[in-house]
């Protein structure tokens, strides 16, 4: 048993369900009880979709339990079929229906459906939305993929794209267009758009471009070992890993076109004066384990951020991410529990979060700016506007993402210089956001309950105030600490304490605390 | 007192035959009730014990995470839990240790069962009461279920305040126990109409904190706020409390009639109601013209959801000139929301229950002017060119009583006003 009260993924049916929502021509018949239809509004609300999930859910209740549930699944199966008419049904049970046993599989395969039926075991207890979605993805593919002659000009499938999914709908574009300037044409997108016969044609495509491994590793290494298509291992975020996915293209298919790369805007963007204030913007980056590692590059190689601290919630990953934290010179949190998250943002003191909806609360408690890099999303994150990661126009997009939170070059020194203005105090957070201001608990260091304890200021005649007992604050310290503004005291505070500390130093004057700021300049 | 009492239609719809349908159901579980179940009590925490799916289907349903820490949690069954390796009582205490003394302000703790945890039939009233013993007299523990197999959407309330009864305190006073979670500013607005009119003392289920919770007794009368709550109404007939049957207090006419039915059981003199209730009912009858002039002769559908179908149609139907097609509501509890059916003439079907395609059909087919109902459906069917008004909206806004009477009528006029209101075609 975990106590969670927010959870980085939903159940792996739910997956399953982000695969049959983002295909044509396919339905699912889940075993559930009432209730579980709520993941329908995942769609219709929060991704705005104008039609409801292809799902038919069986609706057991208690009282049917002592009877006959496996023939309310062969009813919604047959009415299913007779109203919706799909090419293919998958079928699976639901975290309940998977304790009474009921193997929808089987009984589906005993109604003489005249379409193919796939059966999904997705472990309620064990797995997670990531991996439903692939594990579905990859028994789709494994029913309905035939052998096909390859298309006349080099085609690629793209791989990974699901209902629900983070800029889903625009990568797909932006990955098009990129594969269209190379000379390749797009054979089939998939689960998302496509029909269980658009699946059966995937063959007929030269190779794979992985555009999701969460979603969709398991279909393509299934498609390269029983089908001998090669798949991209790179996933095209940011500049460098553009240019690194074009190239490894290339080296598939002796393609020979060249990228246009003239509303390439990021380089530019990052180089001009005005950015300079970005420089070793220390980053804590948090979200799936793609977005995280192309974000980690695109942090420091072509933002000049300081990583200082990464990590993801899905534990399939758990080495990639590790290896790639090695590399950044910090270790790797592998979590699902969002307060172990927030912990090790607190402890980071970052000056910026990059993660999902869950580091976006946490950014709000502490008061610390956070752009959102991966799913969980909310409705915000899906945008009416074209607002690709992927290709460069993602490139442009998280440029624009990144900095958009962040208090703006001049701003910044002009805080510094008057810091007690009574309009533009640091309190106030950036002036081109309302209400963005951090919430004063941030200082407090505990955890608030419910937010509601705001500490009040401490007076400078007050007693030394103790932190965690072995270094302690002067009272002028103290003041003079919160005259730095918001968005870099944090760090002040925790370098000059483990600058005291390392010394021996058991109380911090003002003296220490610039000295420690001479000691940590850079 | 007839003066002001609402016409009943020469036939009502309480006799007419009820629709009932077994098939999907696009509806919440009962957990949901959480959401404004663990605001409404401040010092409680709402502890499900299920699986992920109960987990993401409380933050899906919040719809924006609440930032501040919640008040609620779901201690997520694993593997291990179902396969007996790890004896899930002991996991259950150790889990609620750590909750509690990490939250000392917590005074009362709920388990909430879950369809995995019923299934599996972990009993949960076992554990609470093993705990209570452990945490009295600082928290007391209580456990109702709020899985989908047994409770649909507002069920959950109403299981959690059924649960509450039978630990309340017995008294042999008179009072009036208001029963229903309510906003807090509509619970004041009711109190202090129940103050004005010299009825009292008065007390609430739930109460805001433990300490002020209400005892019971063969000398309480209450009254419902909701017509979701007939579990709580057997519990609290057991220990020998007597219930005011009224309409439900929506619209200017229901919250008379509910108010009328409250002062009559306490003797309140027929000038004084006049005098306490002529100003807001002036108000809320102007406030509702307002919105009826839009909603005037339109047609309603109603997608069960929340309950409240039956009692909103008759306000719909009565006050703003609305017809209704179909009130459609999960379940119907007569003895609740009879006086409701009695006020609503004869024609929409009334049904019960869900098979949501072929409720679809009926829609379709009828094709309403507006339509009520979940999340799920709402922006499909706006898609297909149906003004919606999502039903969820109408559990988690203050609706109740004369006040509020404009700003109910208005959830239901702004859809069609905004209809009206975009000019997104191209010109031709």
């Amino acid at each position: 048993m975990k106590l969670t009260v927010w959870t980085y993924e939903g159940p792996p049916h739910v997956g399953a369900m982000r695969v049959a929502t983002g295909m044509r021509g396919l339905h699912y018949v889940l075993h559930a009880p009432q209730g579980d239809t709520y993941a329908d509004l995942l769609f219709t609300m929060i991704e705005r979709r104008d039609h409801r999930p292809p799902v038919t859910y069986t609706t057991f209740q208690a009282r049917d339990l002592g009877s006959d549930t496996a023939h309310l699944f062969k009813d919604a199966c047959r009415d299913a079929y007779e109203r919706f008419k799909p090419e293919a049904i998958i079928v699976g049970a639901s975290c309940t229906a998977e304790l009474i046993q009921d193997d929808p599989g089987g009984l589906a395969e005993t109604m003489g459906l005249p379409i193919p039926v796939i059966p999904l075991e997705l472990p309620s207890y064990q797995r997670k939305e990531n991996f439903g979605a692939d594990e579905t993805f990859f028994q789709i593919a494994r029913h309905l993929v035939r052998p096909q002659e390859k298309t006349a000009g080099i085609t690629a499938n793209l791989i990974g794209p699901t209902g629900l999914g983070y800029r889903h709908r625009d990568d797909i574009e932006e990955v098009t267009a990129l594969l269209h300037d190379l000379g390749i044409g797009v054979n089939a997108v998939a689960p998302m758009g496509a029909s269980p016969s658009d699946i059966a044609r995937l063959t007929a495509a030269h190779f794979n471009v992985l555009m999701y491994p969460e979603t969709g590793e398991a279909a393509a290494r299934w498609l390269e070992r029983a089908h001998g298509m090669a798949y991209t291992k790179t996933v095209p975020i940011g500049v460098g890993a553009t240019h690194d996915f074009i190239a490894e293209v290339r080296g598939l298919t002796g393609a020979t076109g060249v990228a246009d790369t003239s509303r390439l805007r990021l380089p530019w963007y990052s180089k001009s004066v005005d950015s300079t204030y970005l420089t070793g913007k220390r980053v804590f980056l948090f979200g799936d384990a793609t977005h995280v590692k192309a974000a980690a590059r695109i942090a420091r190689d072509e933002m000049g951020f300081e990583v200082a601290g990464l990590g993801c919630y899905n534990r399939e990953f758990a080495r990639d991410i590790r290896a790639l934290a090695r590399d950044f010179g910090t270790e790797a949190l592998i979590t699902d529990d969002y307060l172990e998250v927030e912990h090790a943002i607190e402890a980071a003191q970052p000056e910026m979060i990059l993660g999902t909806q869950m580091e976006r609360h946490v950014g709000k408690r502490l008061g610390i700016p956070c752009a959102v890099i991966s799913a969980p999303v909310h409705v915000q994150d899906y945008p009416a506007r074209y607002s690709p990661q992927m290709g460069w126009e993602g490139a442009n997009v998280i440029f624009d993402t990144w900095v958009h939170p962040l208090v703006m070059g001049l701003e910044e020194h002009l805080l510094h210089m008057f810091r007690e203005d009574f309009e533009f105090h640091d309190e106030a957070g950036p002036s081109h956001h309302g209400g963005h201001a951090p919430r004063a608990a941030a200082e407090a260091g505990g955890p608030p309950l419910d937010g509601q304890n705001i500490p009040e200021e401490t007076a400078a005649d007050v007693p030394v105030v103790q932190t965690d007992g072995s270094v302690a604050w002067m009272p002028d310290a103290e003041k003079e600490l919160k005259k730095i503004p918001f968005f870099v005291r944090g760090k002040a505070r925790r370098n000059t304490e483990s600058f005291a500390a390392e010394r021996g130093v058991r109380e911090i004057s003002v003296e220490t605390l610039y000295e420690a700021k001479a000691h940590y300049a850079r | 007192m007839n003066d002001a009492s609402p016409i009943a239609p020469a036939t009502g719809c309480r006799n007419t035959p009820i629709l009932k349908e077994r098939g999907q159901r696009e509806v919440f579980c009962g957990l949901t009730g959480i959401i404004w179940l663990h605001r409404k009590m401040q010092d409680a925490f709402f502890l499900v014990v299920g699986s992920r799916t109960c987990a993401h289907l409380l933050q899906s349903a919040a719809g924006v995470m609440i930032f501040a820490e919640p008040r609620f949690g779901t201690a997520i069954l694993e593997e291990s839990d179902l396969a007996g390796l790890a004896d899930a009582h002991e996991e259950l205490d150790r889990e609620v240790a750590r909750l509690l003394s990490r939250r000392p302000d917590i005074r009362q703790l709920f388990l909430v069962g879950s369809c995995p945890s019923e299934v599996i039939k972990l009993d949960l009233e076992r554990a609470a009461e093993r705990l209570t013993t452990a945490y009295a007299p600082h928290v007391r523990v209580l456990n109702y279920s709020g899985s989908g197999i047994e409770t649909t959407f507002t069920q959950g309330e109403d299981a959690c305040l059924a649960a509450m009864v039978p630990v309340m305190p017995k008294t042999e006073a008179r009072e009036l126990l208001l029963v229903g979670a309510l906003p807090d500013v509509v619970e004041d607005q009711a109190l202090g109409l129940l103050e004005a009119l010299g009825i009292g003392p008065v007390r609430c289920l739930p109460a805001r904190r433990a300490d002020d919770a209400p005892a019971i007794g063969p000398n309480t009368v209450f009254a419902l706020t909701q017509p979701f709550l007939g579990d709580t109404h057997a519990a609290l007939e057991r220990r020998g409390a007597r219930h005011i049957p009224a309409p439900f207090p929506f619209g200017e006419e229901g919250t008379t009639a509910w108010l009328r039915a409250v002062a009559a059981e306490f003797g309140v003199p027929d000038a004084r109601f006049e005098e306490v209730t002529a100003a807001p009912r002036a108000r809320a009858r102007k406030a509702i013209a307002a919105q009826a002039a839009e909603l005037g002769g339109k047609s309603v559908f109603f997608f069960p959801d929340s309950q409240l179908e039956v009692p909103l149609a008759r306000f719909l139907t009565r006050e703003c000139g609305m017809e209704a097609i179909e009130v459609g509501s999960p379940f119907i509890h007569k003895g609740l929301v009879g006086p409701d059916l009695d006020l609503m003439a004869e024609g929409p079907v009334i049904s019960e229950g869900q098979d949501v395609d072929l409720q679809l059909d009926r829609a379709r087919a009828a094709r309403p002017d507006l339509t009520v109902c979940g999340l799920g459906l709402a922006n499909p069917l706006e898609a297909e060119g149906f003004a919606t008004k999502w039903a969820i909206e109408l559990v988690f806004t203050p609706v109740h009583f004369y006040e509020q009477a404009g700003d109910l009528a208005g959830l239901f006029s702004r859809p069609l006003r905004r209809r009206a209101k975009l000019k997104l075609e191209a010109a031709e």
